[in-house]
């Protein structure tokens, strides 16, 4: 009675092939991954030292360290995310909570889907255009900053809405009975309760920043300065753009220095993502519901 | 209406209590309401009394939650809404321009079929209402232990919950989530209670503690119930209107509507012979 038919065998065989398939296409995906940090851990962690980390570029940029670069990169993370996430989760919320659903609103979140879609290279120049030349900050940390807070917009936005609308609206329809106002129920229930989604917008705003080489290009990062930024209306140097001069512009360099500055790229990234998902677990302890 | 001034101006009178005297909590005056082209009430007429629990019944899709729904102006914030007539509550009409719409959602508090109880603790939910109606310059620590406990004693919940306060409600099993988003009204002082279906999602148990309480609450608050249990309208309710097609067939004393109902479809309705 409990026989294993044929019909079994071959549902069964079928079974194993799709396992196999679905299996080996993420064993495919995880792999490049792999190899890359294994690469840059073997390459450029013999690199790693606490002069090439504080310590200046000396030889033509052969030699010594990337400091300069290391916190150009922090400071464009942070002055753009300073511009971002205020406005990005600011317009989510009237997005969401505030606007009618009509045709409007409904062109207006198609642009932004668009806006995600343009090539960094176009927000660069744009950038050099508007900050830079239009609104005279020169080529500046300021300037960078508000060119990769554009190009990071949409994240923001589309993932504070996201997180918003992943608030019940049981919730919200409790308050305004109660005779809340719009903002008292936001304020009050909605935000609380999404914040996590909007932090997780954060974090992938924060990757994308750093790693961005082509806005900053001609906004604010320089090959190389003999000087630490002292305000935000300085010149910087940036990892991401520091990576691509020594790894292409300057001959004679030691193999493995790229190496090593990709290393504390993925770091910092790292590091400041870790941030946010430690808080963003600290609030997920808290959630309610 | 006799003497309606003069009655107010002595309390301790014991006027007439038949229908045509008794104070009027929410008074609608040919009210219409459509939703798109589909007309959902017609010309309702009632005189809902204070003080009492009235409930409506009716089978599905009869309007009556609709007519619920347009006492606290819920049902504007669906698109294509169109309503004539007026309601008035209080005495007073909530269309007229001049009204403030937070004020109508405070005077009158509304509990819906599904608990929902906002996802911040016990304490927090009671206050919830009473936070946002008060200055933040009164609002005393000391004060707000009081309410909580005199609100959570109204609804029969304050033994069962003073030591988990600071507990998300959301956590409380449904009939005590229910019996906290009754007592969440209860801070502001409303005049009116409008419940819907407050029952349906509770087991039979949670059912008769429910009822038992919007009993307790008789005589403090005006109280209109929707409900689809006949047995609930006979037992927890003072009158009764039933109904029919976005028509209000009939609006009598309860014990006079299940025993000598004066429209045949009334009977028919109760009997069981459509639902």
């Amino acid at each position: 009675m409990f026989a294993s038919s044929e019909l079994n065998q071959r549902n069964r065989n079928r079974e194993r092939v799709f396992r196999v398939l679905f299996g080996t296409m993420t064993a495919l995906l995880v792999l490049p991954v792999i190899i890359i940090l294994v690469t840059l851990v073997v390459k450029g962690g013999p690199v790693i030292s606490v002069e090439f980390l504080f310590g200046n570029p000396t030889n033509g940029m052969t030699a010594g360290g990337i400091f300069p670069a290391l916190l150009g990169t922090v400071w464009l993370v942070l002055v753009a995310l300073l511009a971002s996430v205020p406005l990005g989760v600011a317009a989510a919320i009237y997005l969401s909570e505030y606007a009618a659903d009509n045709w409007f609103t409904r062109a207006i979140n198609l642009a932004i889907i668009n806006l995600a879609g343009v090539p960094s290279i176009v927000h660069a120049l744009f950038g050099l255009g508007a900050f830079v030349v239009f609104f005279g900050l020169g080529t500046s940390i300021l300037a960078a900053s508000l060119t990769l807070a554009i190009m990071t917009l949409p994240v923001v936005i589309v993932a504070t809405r996201e997180a918003l609308q992943a608030v019940p609206q049981s919730f919200r329809e409790a308050c305004w009975n109660m005779g809340a106002t719009r903002w008292q129920t936001i304020h009050r229930v909605v935000l609380p309760n999404a914040i996590t989604g909007v932090l997780t917008g954060v974090i992938l705003e924060v990757s994308r920043t750093a790693g961005e080489t082509a806005p900053i290009m001609f906004t604010g990062a320089a090959f190389f300065l003999p000087f630490l930024p002292q305000s935000v209306f300085d010149q910087t140097m940036a990892l991401s753009l520091h990576l691509f001069v020594v790894s292409t512009q300057v001959p004679g360099m030691p193999e493995q220095l790229p190496f090593g500055v990709a290393l504390v790229l993925i770091g910092i990234v790292l590091i400041m993502n870790s941030l946010s998902i430690a808080l963003r677990m600290y609030l997920r302890g808290k959630k309610k519901w | 209406m006799l003497r309606d001034g003069s009655v107010k101006a002595m309390p301790g009178l014991n006027h007439h209590t038949n229908a045509r005297s008794a104070p009027v909590a929410i008074r609608t005056r040919d009210l219409n309401l459509w939703y798109g082209q589909f007309q959902a009430l017609f010309d309702v007429n009632l005189n809902i009394k204070r003080g009492i629990i009235t409930a409506l019944i009716g089978p599905s899709g009869c309007g009556k939650t609709t007519l619920l729904r347009s006492v606290n102006r819920i049902n504007e914030r669906i698109d294509g809404v169109r309503t004539t007539g007026t309601i008035e509550v209080m005495d007073e009409d909530i269309y007229a321009s001049g009204v403030e719409l937070l004020q109508v959602r405070k005077q009158i508090g509304m509990v819906f079929q599904r608990p929902n109880p906002l996802p911040i603790s016990i304490r927090d939910n009671v206050l919830f209402g009473y936070r946002i109606h008060t200055p933040k310059e009164t609002l005393r620590h000391s004060d707000e232990d009081a309410i909580v406990e005199q609100a959570l004693r109204q609804v029969l919940l304050w033994d069962e919950v003073k030591d988990s306060l600071h507990k998300k409600a959301t956590g409380l099993s449904l009939e005590k989530q229910q019996k906290l988003c009754i007592a969440r009204l209860l801070p502001v002082k409303p005049e009116v209670l409008l419940m819907d279906e407050p029952c349906s999602a509770l087991d039979p148990k949670g059912t008769e503690a429910v009822e038992e309480l919007i009993w307790e609450l008789r005589g403090d608050y005006s109280i209109l119930i929707v409900t689809h249990n006949m047995a609930q309208a006979r037992r927890a309710s003072d009158e009764c209107i039933f109904m029919l097609l976005g028509k209000v067939i009939e609006h009598t004393a309860t014990d006079k509507m299940f025993v000598t109902p004066d429209r045949p479809e009334t009977a028919d309705y109760i009997e069981g012979r459509y639902g």
